[in-house]
């Protein structure tokens, strides 16, 4: 089985994040860049799917030079390649545009069996990857599972909903975007940190893909950033009062909340 | 010394590891004196435990230089769970791999550096740890078998549900030219007959490792586990406890990081008169200090592993590495816990831990006193 799985280098989640007010895309240089962990549970269904059978396992990424990083976590995870689309052009792409890139980027590894991705970037939270790039290779997309097993030549999925869980089926080729609750991603070990740096990457520039220029970053995108502000400060918070039914107004709002 | 790409990736990983797992939980199995099983498990899988063991026995095939970089960043998170990858590797698995046996190696060697088992070894005793060569302990030759007689202090891992053995060094006879007694070291299976372990120490620090005494009363083992040759036990084992000081100043480096983490942090939230402590003078240069040791010793445990990987003698920058970080960490915990008040004396608080875990840095893997003597022998005098 041929599994190609996207990731993505985001700014770490921890750090303060910040457009830049010149083009208005994402400040990548005023934080600490890292593989969305989202993304590494995607690698690691991949390796299960290929420790549990016969599998090959590429990386795939858009991103500038030091997306290198994060391509090297994925491949130490022990995954087998990486195709790394690298070009100036793609800079400011929205995520229609950096879908037709990956979709193209897609096609130069070969009879590709499934596509794994993450079901929402911490960075852009579009959570719309998947589906564009099912649409985009006319393959379904199985998105935000939970659960999956892939076996003669179907893929099987659970997504989780706050009414309830879906099961999903679908053919292969398909395209599948997995869910924070779908596993708990390996530690690279010491072993697969130095075989990673001897496993190939091929780096590709939309020129390669057959895209012009016109087509991707911000020239090629249906969506731009006007405008933006900070978050405003968190405000008080809402008080409750008890008048001995304390704990029936804290429910009320934790249920208004869809957190219970 | 700089860090290779391969080490600086691992530190990461480590450093993410202890900052997601072990912080999280650590304080917990600390204040219940209780091993922490599923970390020590995650870790093996994680390889750490098989850095420097070669791949045809399940290792990494890595260097001592990145198990030393693994316990920098564990160290810097908590110290019971760094001393037992420490002790697990730098005397459960090395003297297996420096001197064992073929068959040995294949033996133990494949779940040790899976961290699914755990060896120990027994040199300190009752009456006498640095001073290795009064071992009162012996081993007699007996149809076949070794029997051991005697007892051992503080051996780390060495009670754990997943022990697998001890090596133990012992009184094996006397050299027939000097008339020396000669130590030699040998292997004994957990479960042996003969070989007790006793309850767990009530320790000062260290809570979440394991530590015991143990007994040994007519308990035989095979000839054949003898570790090493005959009556090289006691330099066999000093010549593997160079490379030990080093793991035990990167350990001790981590633990003087993790108090600079934690007071720079603290200084910039606590308020005190109308402003974050970290905006007075008193306050900034006390962490001043602490950075500067810290840094400092890094330098000097950097240096020693660079003359250890480069095969160069290297004992005397070990000592001086050991000597300096194990001051820094012990310096560390202290101004870091002033720096915390009265929370810094709570038991749930990592800086708290480091307070009572330091202590013994400046006393295990040889005392300071001892790297002062090694430090002036190699000086001349």
């Amino acid at each position: 089985m041929n599994i190609v799985v996207l990731i993505k280098q985001v700014p770490d989640t921890w750090s303060e994040r910040k457009l830049s007010d010149g083009d208005k895309t994402l400040d990548r240089a005023s934080s600490d860049a890292v593989l969305d962990e989202i993304n590494e549970r995607a690698v690691e269904e991949a390796l299960k799917i290929k420790e549990a059978g016969d599998a090959e396992v590429t990386i795939l990424t858009a991103g500038p030079d030091r997306a290198t990083d994060a391509i090297r976590k994925a491949l130490s995870m022990g995954a087998d390649k990486a195709v790394h689309v690298n070009d100036e052009a793609i800079h400011g792409s929205d995520a229609i545009a950096t879908a037709k890139v990956l979709a193209k980027a897609i096609g130069t590894v070969g009879d590709v069996d499934l596509v794994l991705a993450g079901n929402e970037a911490t960075d852009g939270r579009s959570g719309a990857m998947a589906g564009m790039l099912g649409e985009l290779l006319g393959w379904p997309s199985l998105t935000h599972a939970n659960e999956l097993t892939v076996e003669n030549g179907t893929a099987k999925a659970k997504r989780e909903t706050d009414e309830g869980t879906s099961d999903l089926e679908a053919s292969l080729p398909a395209v599948v975007s997995v869910g924070e609750k779908i596993n708990e991603p390996r530690y690279p070990s010491f072993k697969g940190i130095m075989a990673a740096k001897k496993k190939p990457v091929t780096t590709l520039g939309i020129a390669d893909l057959g895209l012009d220029a016109s087509e991707v970053g911000l020239a090629g995108s249906l969506v731009q950033v006007d405008s933006f502000a900070p978050r405003p400060p968190k405000s008080g918070g809402q008080k409750v009062e008890d008048e001995g039914d304390g704990g029936a107004k804290i429910a009320e709002y934790l249920v208004g909340q869809k957190l219970i | 010394m700089q860090l290779s790409t391969e080490h600086e990736e691992l530190r990461r990983t480590v450093e993410d590891f202890a900052q997601k797992e072990v912080a999280p939980v650590i304080g917990d199995f600390y204040i219940r004196e209780e091993f922490p099983y599923d970390l020590v498990a995650t870790m093996g899988e994680m390889g750490l435990f098989g850095l420097p063991v070669p791949e045809e026995y399940g290792g990494m095939g890595g260097d001592y230089v990145a198990l030393c970089v693994a316990l920098e960043e564990l160290g810097r998170v908590d110290q019971s769970v760094a001393i037992t990858l420490e002790a697990g590797v730098s005397l459960g698995i090395m003297p297996l791999v420096r001197f064992g046996s073929d068959e040995q190696k294949q033996r133990w060697l494949p779940d040790l550096a899976a961290g699914k088992a755990l060896g120990g070894f027994g040199l300190t005793e009752a009456g006498g740890g640095s001073d290795a060569g009064a071992t009162r302990t012996t081993a007699k030759q007996d149809d076949g078998d070794w029997v051991i007689n005697g007892s051992k202090a503080f051996i780390t891992n060495s009670g754990t549900r997943i022990t697998s053995h001890v090596t133990v060094t012992a009184v094996t006879g006397r050299d027939e030219a000097s008339g020396k007694r000669e130590i030699s070291a040998i292997l004994v299976p957990s479960g042996t007959e003969g070989f007790t372990v006793a309850p767990s120490y009530s320790k000062v620090g260290w809570n979440a490792s394991d530590t015991h005494e143990l007994a040994f009363s007519d308990c035989r083992v095979p000839e054949e586990n003898l570790v090493g040759q005959r009556g090289k036990g006691y330099g066999q084992f000093l010549s593997i406890l160079d490379e030990g000081r080093v793991a035990i100043a990167a350990l001790s480096v981590g633990a003087a990081q993790g108090c600079v983490d934690e007071s720079v942090r603290y200084a910039r939230e606590r308020q005190a008169f109308g402003a974050a402590i970290g905006t007075y003078q008193s306050i900034q240069f006390k962490i001043a200090e602490m950075e500067t040791r810290t840094v400092a010793a890094r330098l000097a445990w950097h240096d020693a592993a660079e003359k250890m990987a480069a095969g160069k003698p290297f004992t005397k920058e070990a000592s001086i590495a050991k000597l300096l970080s194990s001051n820094a960490a012990m310096d560390n915990a202290r101004d870091a816990t002033q720096i915390f008040g009265g929370y810094g004396f709570m038991n749930e608080y990592p800086v708290a831990r480091h307070y009572r875990d330091s202590k013994i840095l400046e006393i295990g893997e040889g005392t300071s006193e001892v790297q002062k003597m090694l430090i002036a022998k190699r000086l001349g005098l």
